[in-house]
């Protein structure tokens, strides 16, 4: 019987020893292995945002679960768990700002929904939260920097004349309006980017951790 | 060793009494999963890492908290409560209840076992029933260095679970890897020898009230039935071939599932379900 085979391996001191040996080595190879794959496989893509109250990426990864509450407390379906093919960390939820951004829904439902607090429960004000910053990068592409009167970003801000101004200025005797982000108060809801009309976005969200608010302060971390 | 020394006189259903049990429950809590995000009736929310019952009572899977807690994160209180629950629950019914009766995985590897068994496959790698125990060691270790959920990254039992509600990708490759591990590389492989979750509900097993006797093991056959059937083995032998008469009939080892399926395929009707204070021992006889 399989009993008896297994007891001839582990009997007496030599047996024993092998055992020992075998079970640390596999330990270490899996462990080894497992830490290598979290190295590689638990980053970001740009596009992809966390829902707000979001704690930074590296305290996020250590705190959700992924148990899918927030998707499941969104009411309008946005956000979704990561599938293992998917560029985002397995099992941890994300929107794409530019197929559906975030509604910023005032009683913010994703957010008590987390049991662990990987979303931080003290943020009950939306207009608080920065799950992103929508950034600019439209100098040639935008429709409003080459004098058409296009205003979809600057409408479609739900934080509205205070997290995206059209800034007028006068390119060689063109009336020009640049649409312009005040970190302060975008929440990176990704409304500007969902709204753009240009084939690729010209105004992006891009996710918190990629993002510069601390205005003045340089790489040293001098301010 | 005579497998019919007993004739066979119990059905179909009397013989897989405890197995179309668990296969209802197993299926049943998953409807209880699905019926919110497919039919829009919310009783469980969530998946197996944490999860909501009627929007109210929080449960959350101990060994993700702990991975959780040890990769640095200060838990907040309804995963905490949640926690509880679970280990409430578990130490009521049998730590590794949850690997026979609530693992999604559970099916899968019993197909791969069954098939095993149907196509003769002999091929066996063996490996140490306590390397899963180290892999505990392992995961905390890992999830403390890299300050990560470590084995969620990897862990095919939430994959499928959260597959199954949240969309699967390409999931289902990880979850075949398994199937086709334990029928081709090893028997019983993943739930037995590999498995950190299944190893971390055995720890609570240590100390929970529902257990399987072998109380009539007076009238053992000695068939070999249940060895055949079980998963974990070596849990039977120290209840059934006591080393006197008045060694316990309950089978103490934290490695036991409490599948019952040693109960279903016994003939003489040796085992049952029964809690751990429980030392009587049956005086029924043989036939």
């Amino acid at each position: 019987m399989e009993a008896s085979k297994y007891k001839i391996r582990t009997e007496g001191r030599r047996g024993f020893l092998r055992l020992v040996a075998e079970v640390s080595g596999l330990m270490a190879v899996s462990g080894l292995a497992l830490a290598a794959y979290l190295k590689s496989a638990r980053h970001l893509v740009a596009t992809a945002i966390r829902p707000p109250g979001a704690l930074a990426e590296a305290d996020f990864q250590s705190a959700c679960v992924h148990c899918g509450l927030c998707v499941e407390a969104c009411p309008y379906d946005i956000l979704e768990l990561a599938r293992l093919e998917d560029p985002v960390p397995t099992g941890t939820p994300y929107f794409i700002a530019r197929e559906h951004a975030c509604e910023m829904c005032t009683d913010i439902p994703c957010v008590p929904a987390c049991p662990t607090g990987a979303l931080n429960h003290q943020l009950t004000d939306i207009k608080n939260a920065s799950m992103g910053l929508a950034v600019f990068i439209g100098a040639e592409t935008c429709y409003a920097m080459q004098g058409t009167s296009c205003r979809a970003c600057y409408m479609a801000c739900p934080v509205k004349d205070e997290a995206i101004t059209m800034a007028y200025f006068n390119d060689a005797g063109r009336n020009v309006f640049q649409p312009t982000v005040h970190s302060s108060a975008c929440t990176g809801c990704g409304k500007c980017e969902e709204a753009c009309i240009t084939a690729e976005a010209s105004i992006k969200v891009l996710p918190a951790a990629l993002v510069q608010r601390d205005i003045g302060t340089d790489i040293h971390g001098h301010s | 060793m005579g497998t019919h020394n007993v004739p066979a006189a119990r059905g179909f259903v009397r013989r897989n009494k405890w197995l179309l049990l668990r296969r209802f429950v197993q299926f049943s809590i998953l409807g209880l999963f699905m019926s919110g995000p497919f039919l829009g009736v919310w009783i469980l929310k969530g998946n197996l890492a944490s999860s909501t019952f009627l929007g109210e009572i929080p449960f959350t899977d101990p060994f993700i908290a702990l991975q959780s807690v040890v990769a640095g994160h200060e838990i907040a209180a309804p995963a905490i409560t949640g926690v509880a629950l679970i280990l409430a629950l578990y130490l009521l019914v049998g730590g590794r209840s949850f690997c026979a009766w609530v693992c999604p995985i559970n099916p899968v590897t019993d197909a791969a076992a069954s098939l095993r068994n149907i196509l003769g496959i002999k091929a066996n790698v063996r490996m140490s029933r306590y390397l899963r125990h180290g892999l505990v060691l392992v995961i905390l270790l890992v999830s403390y260095f890299m300050h990560d959920i470590a084995f969620e990254a990897v862990n095919p039992i939430t994959l499928l679970h959260r597959g199954i509600l949240f969309g699967m990708g390409v999931g289902w490759i990880a979850i075949l890897a398994v199937f086709l591990f334990d029928l081709f590389v090893a028997k019983h492989g993943w739930c037995g020898h590999i498995c950190p979750v299944g190893a971390f509900y055995g720890f609570i097993n240590r100390f929970s009230l529902a257990r399987v006797s072998a109380r009539d093991r007076a009238s053992c056959t000695d068939c070999g039935d249940c060895f055949r059937v079980c998963p974990e083995p070596q849990v039977i032998s120290p209840a059934l071939y006591p080393r006197n008469a008045l060694t316990s009939p309950v089978i103490a080892s934290s490695d036991c599932i409490n599948c019952g399926r040693c109960i279903d395929v016994c003939d003489p009707g040796v085992f049952n379900f029964t809690h751990r204070f429980d030392k009587t021992i049956g005086t029924k006889s043989v036939g």
